[in-house]
């Protein structure tokens, strides 16, 4: 059987970036719950992302879910130095209102706020877009995440020297690279299998 | 240096401080190598092939402009058992379609003042005949995501699925778009840190 594209439920699409929660509607059918194997559950990692259609949905290739998770993790959560949290979000949030996915920057965007308690700065991020002025440290950020998102990526020697002007060492500079880098990743998946909707 | 494809195309020496940067997210250092090999050398190759996978990779690694990493990619093409041909349409396809991104539309609304309208990307008729139909839908949907993901749209779907592409097939495509989104840009970043150490 050929398999087919799934036409959305009704519901109100987003037109602005936001903080609110949204939902996310695939396009593609996702795995049922109760198709779930042992290996698909452990390419989910928490057992409650089962519950994610988009997981469900991305466990059609169990291996390159598991690592993706796992990666994604570290890059965010690895408390060991660097970059604090709030600004990996930063970085993760910039890249997703640069590329578009206003499902990727509401999640990020809450983190940011919720980790930094710069609620009307992250707004004028999604308000205003990455060219918002955020004081030097976050425009650091911003900008370096913004280079290395651009096709072909444009990200070079100023953005290292400007970010370390700014106060970051080597590690958290690595830190925002691979923050930007991974929602590059993240962002083409949630944009291209389906789409957001408000809860 | 080992096997680790990110060390390998920056160029990171063992005890290197980059080096030791990376050892301190040991984890998502293991999983970017581990993505690596679940989609390019996956236990079970399921509906997609190597020479497809490469192909794609070649693709969209040359479009992000990441030299050293599209080099690597286009020797795998050559390993996987691509004919010469095949493998010259694909560099056919990359200049062709190398251009600036992101670009796009968003959804009606206030947004819409940002909108930077740009072409959704059509191959030359002899390297579609070429690639042949699966590749060819290939190459065209990983286009868009590549260079205008807010562009993409349900009906975007559509040619894979015509060209034979199964769902789960997708999946694993948009995940070797998306992967290589982010390992040719921790490429391209820690080159730029380790020239700044």
């Amino acid at each position: 059987m050929t398999d087919t594209i799934l036409e959305p439920p009704p519901h109100a699409a987003p037109i602005v970036f936001t903080r609110a929660l949204l939902d996310w509607l695939p396009w593609l059918e996702p795995l049922a719950v109760e198709a779930l194997t042992e290996r698909h559950m452990e390419a989910l990692v928490d057992a409650g992302r089962a519950k994610s259609a988009y997981f469900r949905l991305l466990a059609r290739d169990p291996g390159a879910l598991k690592a993706r998770t796992l990666a994604d993790k570290d890059i965010f959560y690895n408390q060991d130095a660097g970059l604090p949290r709030a600004e990996r979000e930063l970085a993760a949030a910039a890249t997703s209102r640069f590329n578009g996915c206003i499902y990727c920057a509401s999640v990020h965007s809450r983190f940011a706020a919720t980790y930094s308690k710069r609620e009307a700065d992250v707004q004028r991020l999604l308000d205003d877009g990455v060219g918002a002025d955020l004081g030097e440290r976050w425009n650091a950020i911003v900008a370096a995440a913004v280079a290395l998102s651009a096709t072909p990526i444009s990200f070079g020697p100023p953005h290292v020297e400007r970010l370390r002007r700014a106060g970051l060492d080597d590690l958290a500079i690595s830190d925002v690279i691979h923050a930007a880098a991974f929602f590059n990743w993240a962002n083409r998946l949630m944009l291209s299998l389906g789409e957001p909707a408000e809860t | 240096m080992g096997t680790d494809i990110i060390d390998r195309l920056v160029g990171i020496e063992p005890g290197s401080p980059l080096d030791a940067i990376r050892g301190r997210r040991p984890t998502a250092r293991e999983q970017a190598q581990a993505s690596y090999t679940a989609l390019f050398a996956p236990e079970a190759a399921g509906g997609v092939s190597a020479t497809e996978r490469f192909a794609v990779a070649s693709f969209v690694t040359s479009l992000n402009g990441e030299a050293e990493t599209a080099m690597f990619y286009a020797a795998g093409l050559a390993e996987s058992g691509a004919s010469a041909g095949l493998r010259q349409a694909v560099d056919t396809a990359i200049v062709a379609a190398t251009g600036q991104g992101p670009y796009g539309s968003f959804p009606t609304g206030p947004l819409s003042r940002e909108d930077t309208p740009g072409p959704a990307h059509r191959l030359a008729p002899d390297t579609r005949a070429t690639l042949g139909p699966r590749l060819a839908a290939a190459f065209e949907h990983v286009h868009l995501l590549v260079f205008h993901p807010r562009d993409a749209a349900p009906a975007a779907l559509q040619p894979l699925l015509d060209a034979g592409w199964s769902t789960t097939d997708i999946v694993t495509l948009s995940q070797i778009a998306a992967f290589l989104s982010f390992q040719s840009r921790v490429v391209a970043g820690l080159r730029v840190l380790t020239g700044a150490l």
